[in-house]
């Protein structure tokens, strides 16, 4: 391939190749700008004056950062409880789904059991079952019960996370069976087995599950804005969504603000693991 | 452990699954039985009375022009958007494929937009999408094009929305596909070089044979991913202009919560949306089996 490559390149085609090359490096500058470009237009708005953000032709900086936008947000609600719920229900998800998930996909990757199938199907049935089909009975289930005026609706129903439990058995099945049997000959138990080996083996897909869990729940819109119908349990997602629907609704640096309040958390965590992150993908191998 | 014995070993498989079977019992399967069954009877928020009323939610929703509505437009911005998102994840992908610095720099900004909430999305392009004040109008402005309508014309805002949707996404979808990439022995296109095969029979004879499962797991989660849109309806249009982009789920959650809290026609409106996943998801699975290429 190389030695026919030489050989065969005129002044022309080199001129070509130039002109391929920097076409395609254009192409991709342009790719990069289209994606990144919304989103910093959010926090370029965001630290706008108000005559600044609807001025037309628009300017892509402002003259001098306003962080007051960002203490009215805070101050137009009780931000600091939609912060907290927030936290607590992703944190109490996300401990919940890795005890959980962890042992049932380690189950299911290992051991043959009776009827093992049939309780993976109804894992690979809730994979595909959207929250926008079973809203209306989880509502009525915890009116019931009268927990409505708690986070648990926003929390309990997401306990078992059925992707997490589905990528989770595909790396546990991938670490070698020789590895295992070797730790069974050194007398090593079950639970042995899975916390020394297995769980260290499976660490990548483990850090991926649990970062798209924790974005996927902390973005989540539809799910809190259903269940809740009191402002001392709603997220930040539906304070913000509020924030919009306000009388502050067309001062755009105001609502582009509590975005950027509502980002700020996954950005701090996405620059030190988006490596990691889109890796955990490729190694783990999603098949 | 070690000395559990015969029966722990039997007994351990099943106390491992127990906790996560048990909250999808709960949480989705019995919901869905529920809603099921709720789509048989008159019952609506407001009222306690539940009585059987057999197929007539459905025969009511069948013979209404807005749920028919509904599902048309579901179909429309389910069919654009996993066709655009598949292609376009694909193309990016293979394009992408060399480990160079300027690819993963541009894999990490593809992959941006998939951190940020899809409220904030919808929010920052409802604004550049702004017919009168839009950065994007502005654009097409310079360049001597008249401005579009957006999401002020029916003709334009479901394929407004899709744009945003594919926007959000198709980092994310390139990614799987990317890496899916990585695992494709490269011995493979060494053979097939020495065979004189060109870009495009590599592609089409290697490449998407050997990602097939990873692409058919796109599929089906940009599929029922389509079927889930909310957010940008409910911030982007209401629905609107007129019933534009009225589309199922936005239909059942307000004919479930809205107005006359007609509970038991929301259900059997999500009946046919999980009649739609469950027929969609079955056809891709027995397009799996058969053309799947496994290692």
């Amino acid at each position: 391939m190389e030695n026919r490559a030489i050989q065969q390149i005129t002044p022309l085609q080199r001129a070509l190749g130039t002109v391929f090359r920097a076409l395609n490096f254009l192409l991709k500058i342009g790719l990069v700008v289209v994606f990144v470009f919304p989103f910093l237009w959010m926090i370029s708005t965001s630290l706008k004056t108000y005559p600044e953000s609807i001025a037309y032709p628009p300017s892509l900086f402002f003259a001098k950062p306003q962080w007051e936008n960002f203490v009215m947000v805070w101050n137009s609600g009780d931000y600091l409880r939609y912060a907290r719920n927030s936290i607590t229900v992703t944190l109490t998800i996300i401990a919940l789904q890795t005890l959980v998930s962890v042992p049932a996909a380690y189950a299911f990757a290992r051991y043959k059991f009776r009827g093992g199938a049939l309780l993976f199907g109804i894992v690979l049935v809730s994979f595909m079952v959207p929250t926008q089909l079973t809203f209306i009975s989880v509502y009525l289930m915890f009116s019931k019960v009268s927990m409505l005026k708690t986070l648990w609706p926003q929390i309990l129903p997401f306990g078992a996370n059925a992707f997490g439990i589905f990528m989770l058995r595909q790396s546990f099945k991938q670490v070698p069976e020789e590895l295992i049997e070797s730790a069974r000959l050194d007398n090593a138990g079950e639970i042995n087995i899975m916390f020394r080996i297995m769980l260290p083996m499976a660490k990548s897909s483990l850090v991926a599950v649990t970062m798209f869990s924790f974005i996927g729940h902390w973005n989540d819109y539809f799910w809190p804005f259903v269940m809740t119908n009191t402002d001392f349990i709603r997220p930040l997602t539906v304070a913000i969504a509020q924030l919009r629907d306000s009388e502050h609704g067309n001062q755009w640096q105001l609502v582009m603000a509590g975005n950027v309040i509502l980002v700020l958390p996954i950005l701090i965590v996405y620059v030190f693991l988006h490596k990691k992150i889109i890796s955990g993908f490729v190694y783990s191998g999603i098949k | 452990m070690q000395d559990t014995g015969k029966l722990g070993r039997k007994v351990l498989p099943y106390a491992l699954v127990l906790p996560a079977i048990l909250f999808l019992l709960i949480f989705t399967i019995y919901p869905l039985l529920d809603m099921v069954y709720m789509s048989f009877t008159d019952w609506k928020l407001v009222q306690p009375a539940k009585n059987f009323v057999g197929l007539h939610n459905y025969r009511y929703l069948f013979g209404r022009s807005d749920f028919w509505n509904a599902l048309g437009n579901t179909f429309y911005y389910s069919v654009l958007t996993v066709i655009s998102q598949f292609c376009a994840a694909t193309l990016f992908a293979v394009w992408l494929r060399k480990n160079t610095r300027i690819n993963s720099l541009v894999r990490t900004a593809l992959f941006t937009p998939h951190i940020v909430a899809l409220l904030s999305v919808a929010m920052v392009w409802s604004w550049l999408m702004n017919e009168d004040k839009g950065l994007l109008n502005m654009l097409l402005n310079l360049l001597g094009l008249p401005g579009l309508r957006w999401l002020n014309s029916a003709e334009t805002a479901m394929t407004s929305l899709v744009i945003v949707s594919w926007w959000k996404s198709v980092g994310y979808y390139t990614v799987i596909i990317f890496s899916a990439l990585q695992t494709i022995p490269t011995e493979i296109y060494e053979a097939a070089d020495l065979d004189n095969a060109g870009r495009f029979s590599r592609f089409f004879r290697i490449t998407f044979p050997m990602i097939s499962p990873q692409a058919f797991l796109c599929l089906i989660t940009m599929t029922i991913g389509s079927f889930k849109v909310f957010e940008t309806i409910r911030v982007m249009t209401g629905g609107g202009p007129g019933k534009a982009t009225y589309v199922l789920v936005y239909y059942i959650y307000m004919t479930a919560f809205q107005g006359q809290f007609k509970v038991c026609l929301a259900c059997a409106a999500g009946v046919v949306l999980l009649f739609i996943v469950g027929l969609l998801t079955a056809l891709y699975f027995m397009l799996l089996s058969r053309k799947v290429h496994y290692q």
